[in-house]
């Protein structure tokens, strides 16, 4: 075992925490306050390349493995938990299934732009009744001549709207089950692609999360991703991946709250001392720091087993299910430390508790994350 | 990073898993039921070298890394919590301090016994009235001529009665403080040292726990550990490595009651169904083995970092407090989940339940991991 970082890893978490500190916190409290997705700061990141940490360099990545991935996100949402979704929904959720179930000429058509941040990516999978039990999608797709014809509505879509790029989960028959869902890559701009409503959310306001509406909407014979039918097992593949990518998110948050709550405080003076002398201050922050440790270790430890093709649906479960308990925990208890301060908008933990809910809602609730790990133990 | 063992770390791991398996397990609960020193055991333990596991081979040990030992630990503690505790006293605390700071010559005559097992080892520094606060003990060492002459009494030590060479702290100079603390070697037929009978314990029954009394006890003047006046710094140095045996310890007790848990749950038919077919059991299975995952990584993080000289003060508290803690959590759950049956001592796991509460107060209670871990992030 070694439980150092390489000197590469190293040298990533500093460029972006670097990039973090000055790009992306500034503006983090408006953004949220104001709903505001910022394209620039996406850009950067793609400058940076950030937008294909994972991805061979002959696909517009950076050809790192996916730990790289996970701090990149981590430390992203250290300072702006929208900015690190942004990240994970583009990396794990279209451009992975893409880089992994594409032909060579779907890669290089959608997952070279992908990669090098030109394009945006979003995955669209859940719909008004198929949540947690993805085999209930109603979306249609039928072939016609050349092309697939998709009909239906997808619903809380991250990066929908800014995204160009969509994977979009679609029954091609309904015989079938969830052996008939298929995959398909949708294009913005497509004819009979529209956007429904634009989400306002209790947190990561500066994310967008849009309805998808697809009305008679034809794409090519070729944009089917994978084979037909495959569809379930790729959503399935695709969210284990991107949970490594919300546990990096959750542990990035909670690092934030706690770095925020320890400088709080040791400044906080009150019956003549600053309120880290008393025990019960620090034992809440050794708890957190403790915590926070063990939620990076998992998350470490299932994109490690990702990067070898190693198992680690089980790990990459519990990864997500510990981090985002352990983000809601520690930023509730930033927020306690703070106390009217940490209420009050004025201080960054009241938005940091409000992102970390999703972390235990998206990418699977916390409640799937444990029939997955149970599945998995009694196997 | 590397989340994986390597070879030497896996073979120890079956090795003691096998042994552990066939030989300790099956007198475990006989063991624990009439409060026996399992002795015969230790001697088998001994013929596998795992007595010396982290000692170099030149003083009669194998030289594998901290990580290996570890490893073993929790390995043992998994058949019996008490066997991993007599192990982790014995090495961590028992042997170490001689091969730190013993001269070529106590060395040469101490720990190649203390490996090959020929002598068990025990560390003697808790007072009745200096626990955590362990600058304040009062046992005296006062220099007569070629000896030291030793008064007082300590209490929980771990092997006494067991134990052919304790590790004794003692005030050589009442005026300096934690300066005026000295280290010794005292072999247990010191004239003058008695040992008491031993404590009756909430858990870990086969493991010997017994008061210590020296009066006007004889010590040579050679077997002073380290200069007069370092003990204090000899007793804060091996605190580290012993929190993360007692880790290791935690992590096994907690291993084994979710191994006894999943077995009963899927054997268990109530309503029809096996009791892990409910949602309510698979929720608490899940959590248990994530929570036991992200305390074995904490614990070998903090071994790694210890093998490698990197600072590993606040990890080894972590992993000691977590570790611990989810051990407490894990059994109480197990019982619960055995219901009835788990309440009998037919079933192991009331032991675990019992076992697992001395991981949250021994080697420095849970309350001083935190204060430790608070120290280090308030710095």
């Amino acid at each position: 075992m070694e439980f150092r970082l390489t000197e590469e890893q190293e040298m990533l978490r500093n460029m972006v925490r670097d990039f973090a500190i000055n790009e992306v916190e500034p503006e983090a409290a408006e953004r949220d306050e104001k709903e505001r997705f910022d394209r620039g700061i996406f850009n950067a990141m793609a400058e940076l390349g950030l937008t294909g940490i994972p991805f061979p360099e002959e696909y517009g990545g950076v050809g790192a493995e996916y730990i790289s991935y996970a701090i990149a996100v981590e430390e992203l949402s250290r300072v702006c938990a929208s900015t690190g979704v942004t990240l994970s929904a583009h990396v794990s959720l279209c451009s992975w299934p893409i880089y992994n179930y594409g032909t060579q000429e779907q890669k290089e058509k959608f997952l070279v732009p992908l990669a090098a941040g030109k394009k945006i990516g979003a995955f669209g999978l859940t719909e008004p009744s198929a949540g947690s039990d993805a085999s209930a999608t109603k979306t249609t797709a039928v072939l016609n001549g050349d092309q697939w014809i998709l009909n239906g509505t997808k619903i809380f879509i991250t990066n929908g709207g800014e995204a160009e790029t969509y994977v979009i989960t679609a029954m091609t028959d309904k015989s079938q089950g969830h052996r008939g869902i298929s995959v398909f890559i949708v294009e913005k701009g497509t004819p009979g692609f529209s956007f429904g409503k634009k989400e306002a959310k209790m947190g990561i306001r500066a994310s967008t999360t849009m309805e998808l509406v697809f009305e008679d909407c034809r794409i090519p014979k070729e944009n089917l991703l994978g084979k037909l039918g495959q569809g379930f097992k790729i959503a399935l593949a695709t969210l284990n991946g991107g949970r490594i990518g919300i546990g990096a998110q959750a542990v990035g948050i909670a690092q934030g709250a706690l770095d925020a709550a320890i400088k709080y405080s040791k400044e906080r003076v009150q019956f003549n001392q600053p309120i880290a002398d008393f025990q019960a201050i620090q034992f809440m922050l050794a708890d957190m720091a403790t915590k926070i440790e063990a939620a990076r270790l998992l998350v470490y430890r299932a994109a490690y087993l990702e990067s070898y093709d190693l198992p680690f649906t089980k790990e990459a479960a519990m990864a997500k299910l510990f981090s985002s308990e352990t983000a809601m925990e520690v930023t509730t208890k930033a927020v306690q430390i703070f106390g009217g301060y940490g209420y009050s908008r004025e201080y960054p933990v009241e938005r940091m508790m409000r992102d970390a809910k999703i972390t235990e809602i998206y990418e699977g609730t916390s409640e799937v994350q444990r029939i997955v790990i149970s599945s998995k133990l009694i196997k | 990073m590397e989340f994986v063992l390597n070879e030497e770390q896996l073979m120890m791991k079956k090795l003691v898993a096998d042994f552990a398996k066939r030989e300790i397990a099956p007198t475990a609960q006989e063991h624990d039921q009439n409060a026996s020193f399992p002795a015969e055991i230790l001697k088998q333990m001994a013929g596998l070298d795992l007595l010396g596991i982290p000692i170099p081979e030149e003083y009669g040990g194998v030289d594998a890394d901290f990580l290996t030992y570890v490893v073993a630990i929790e390995e043992i503690s998994k058949a019996s919590a008490s066997l991993g505790v007599i192990l982790a006293v014995h090495t961590s605390v028992g042997t170490f301090p001689i091969l730190y700071f013993g001269t070529e010559e106590q060395k040469q005559k101490y720990i190649p016994k203390l490996a090959k097992g020929e002598m068990i080892g025990a560390f003697a520094l808790t007072e009745s009235g200096a626990g955590s606060d362990a600058a304040k003990i009062s046992t005296a060492a006062k220099l007569e001529g070629n000896n030291y002459i030793l008064n007082g009494s300590k209490i929980f030590i771990t092997n006494a009665g067991q134990a052919d060479v304790y590790i004794v702290m003692a005030v050589t100079n009442k005026g300096l403080g934690t300066k005026g603390i000295s280290s010794f070697i005292v072999e247990k037929n010191t004239p003058g040292l008695k040992i008491g009978i031993p404590e009756k314990k909430l858990g870990l029954h086969a493991s010997s726990t017994c008061q210590v009394f020296f009066e006007e006890a004889v010590v040579p003047k050679e077997n002073l550990l380290g200069k007069e006046g370092q003990g204090f710094e000899i007793a804060m140095s091996l605190l580290d490595g012993g929190r993360i045996g007692i880790g290791a310890q935690a992590v096994g007790i907690a291993q084994a009651a979710l191994e006894a848990a999943l077995e009963y749950t899927k054997q268990r038919e109530q309503f029809g169904n096996s009791i892990v077919s409910f949602q309510a059991v698979q929720f608490m299975l899940a959590d248990m083995a994530t929570q036991i995952d992200a305390a074995r990584l904490l614990v070998y993080q903090a071994a790694d970092r210890k093998e490698k000289g990197l600072e590993h003060s606040k990890h080894a508290s972590m992993a000691k407090m977590y570790a611990s803690d989810v051990a407490m959590k894990v059994t109480v759950d197990a019982v619960q989940l055995l219901g009835g049956y788990g309440y009998m001592q037919e079933y192991p796991v009331e032991r675990y339940m019992r076992d697992a509460k001395a991981t949250q107060i021994y080697e420095g209670t849970n309350q001083i991991q935190r204060w430790v871990i608070a120290r280090h992030l308030l710095k």
